[in-house]
């Protein structure tokens, strides 16, 4: 067997690490577009700001189900967490909304930590279930500690400040549009530079063959913590942006239904490639304002097919339907 | 001191009753699982299925209870076997997430269609005159409704457990849990095995369903809001068992019922906590097996 350490590989092997996440052309894309459509749709920028914070949760999702291979119905606990906790901040009398973000983040990714520190031992159907658990109890005690949430109302009289005391949440979106577009662009530079990380690579090696990483000595069971609380805080983040550019938190943040929603969104885009949630959250959310305009029942038995569909005929969602054209194409 | 004898008794007596109903709807879902390793979300769509067949047949076209209930459960079959055929067989063996996704979609549209047949409100259940009132057990009398579910409950636990341990179809169903490719290897024909026990699983469900139209109502949102409790049943109890089910129904039924007279207004979060730990005690539920 030939050693992988001589000295003309290594340089190899190492420029090959330098390439696999150099920034390419594509990448700017979805960027380009944001910013053009900011232009272009400017009667749509409030469904635009909740589009791209929506992107954020599902980038969160993606870290968690694409990355680390933990399948969870119970991400809406950390969305709502973060929206719970922006949003009783800005009803309270601090509205200032960046710092708001940040306590929101800390909240959620603490509650992250602290459950998956719980429930990471579990593996399979019982981590499946403890994830939905987790978002069903904090559900019920949102409901019932109606003296902080507002409970099935809702909580009400939020006000949230300028931002740097500069610009004003307008009536037409455009501050919500821009501000969350920016949280979004920042928390993606985060993301793609954990997933391209030793400790990226790590989570991908979990989600391989899990023996194999215990083998090498790799701390499993913490990784799979770590990022577990990363994505809670992100998912924290996006709850908390779309609680202050609609200045309303519900108790459907924290629902079944929401954790559903972003696993389906996250999959029609394609799971585990970080550009998934920017193809099929737009996709659904904007499907769903059209056809919900008609009738929001009728939609459901459209995206349920979709969702049948899909598994049966397109595995991979969107982005595996590229890739399997790109090597029809070239083969 | 009589008035919490009273109490205890209620509870107990609502508490079974529920729980026979969980049982019926679950138990299908923890063999499908046990034997298929299939993550079936829309299990609750066939009991629902149920639900409104028999409350449908019985205030509409007034056709008698026992006749609703088969044709309750005959309907919940013939759906079954047709999805399977069609979608759940060509995921065997794959991905969780697609297993999830595909019964996610299911529900969504089970619930699109729900309400456009029958409208967002839920179904109300006429009792046949000789199972609404009361009976008298000797000391105290007892909802007559309630009374005939437990006592079928009963009934179909023991013959379900009598089918599973002393019938031919019950070993292969043994067989393949413990070790599927043993089983395929000896000559059971396991494509045929797990249709049948979809559809039996199914018409389980549809049957508890039906029965439970008055306990657990019927309402388009029915496979997604009930969902939670009918995991918990199954993963609390084991996958792949059928006595495991029955204790996790029989204690999720009387701790619901329990919480919801005692502690209205915490009963659901403690029932989540209680469910939390057991999972972290039992990984792989009471009865689950160890492999």
């Amino acid at each position: 067997m030939t050693s992988l350490a001589a000295p003309a590989d290594h340089a190899a092997v190492r420029q090959a690490f330098a390439r696999r996440h150099r920034l390419r052309a594509y990448e700017a894309l979805p960027w380009l577009v944001a910013v053009a459509a900011y232009f272009v749709f400017d009667n749509y920028l409030a469904l635009g700001a909740q589009i791209l914070a929506t992107i954020l949760f599902a980038l969160s999702v993606d870290l968690v189900l694409g990355y680390a291979g933990i399948i969870t119905l119970g991400h809406a606990a950390f969305f709502g967490v973060g929206a719970y906790a922006a949003g009783i901040l800005a009803a309270h009398g601090w509205g200032e909304p960046i710092s708001g973000l940040l306590i929101a983040a800390i909240v959620a990714g603490s509650v992250g930590l602290v459950s998956g520190a719980v429930i990471l031992r579990t593996s399979g159907l019982t981590l499946l279930m403890q994830t939905l658990v987790v978002a069903t109890m904090l559900l019920e005690a949102a409901n019932k500690a109606s003296f902080i949430t507002g409970g099935a109302d809702g909580l009400q009289g939020m006000s949230v400040w300028s931002i740097f005391g500069l610009f004003r949440f307008d009536l037409f979106g455009r501050t919500a549009y821009l501000y969350c577009l920016v949280v979004l662009f920042l928390c993606w530079l985060m993301v793609r530079r954990i997933v391209h990380s030793p400790f990226g690579l790590a989570l991908n090696g979990i989600r391989e063959n899990v023996a194999r990483m215990h083998a090498i000595g790799s701390p499993v069971g913490r990784r799979r913590v770590d990022v577990y609380a990363i994505s809670a805080a992100l998912a924290g983040i996006s709850g908390a942006l779309i609680a202050q550019t609609t200045q309303f938190v519900g108790l459907t943040a924290l629902s079944l239904e929401r954790s559903g929603t972003v696993l389906i969104m996250l999959i029609i885009g394609g799971v585990g490639q970080l550009y998934g949630a920017f193809i099929g959250v737009p996709l659904y959310m904007i499907a769903q304002d059209r056809f919900s305009a008609i009738d929001p029942v009728y939609w459901y038995f459209w995206i349920g097919l979709i969702m049948v569909l899909l598994v049966v005929f397109a595995r991979g969602g969107v982005l595996g339907l590229i890739e399997r054209a790109r090597r029809l194409w070239r083969s | 001191m009589t008035d919490i004898l009273a109490a205890v008794v209620s509870i107990a007596f609502h508490g079974l009753a529920l729980a026979m109903v969980l049982y019926l709807i679950s138990v299908g879902l923890s063999v499908t699982m046990g034997l298929m390793g299939f993550v079936n979300l829309a299990h609750g769509v066939f009991a629902m299925i149920g639900g409104y067949a028999m409350t449908t047949l019985m205030s509409r076209a007034s056709v008698p209870f026992p006749l609703a209930l088969a044709a309750a459960v005959v309907a919940a079959v013939i759906v079954s076997v047709v999805l399977e055929r069609l979608l759940y067989r060509r995921l065997y063996g794959g991905d969780e997430l697609d297993q999830v996704l595909m019964t996610m979609g299911l529900i969504f549209m089970s619930v699109a269609i729900a309400n456009y047949l029958w409208g967002p409100v839920s179904q109300p259940m006429q009792l046949p005159r000789l199972l609404s009132g009361h009976v008298d057990l000797g000391y105290r009398e007892f909802p007559a409704y309630r009374s005939f579910l437990i006592a079928c409950g009963a009934v179909l636990v023991t013959v379900l457990w009598l089918g599973l341990e002393r019938t031919r179809f019950g070993a292969h169903i043994r067989a393949a849990v413990d070790n599927l490719r043993m089983a395929q290897s000896v000559g059971i024909n396991t494509s045929r095995l797990f249709t049948l026990s979809f559809a039996l699983g199914s018409g389980l469900a549809a049957l508890g369903g039906g029965l439970g139209a008055d306990i657990i109502p019927i309402d388009p949102n029915y496979a997604l809001a009930n969902l939670v409790y009918f995991l918990i049943v199954v993963a609390v109890g084991g996958l792949g068992s059928i006595r495991g089910p029955f204790v996790a129904a029989l204690l999720l039924g009387t701790a619901d019922t329990a919480f919801k007279y005692l502690l209205p207004e915490l009963g659901a979060f403690f029932i989540y906590a209680l469910t939390m730990a057991l999972l972290l005690w039992r990984p792989r539920g009471l009865f689950g097996l160890v492999r």
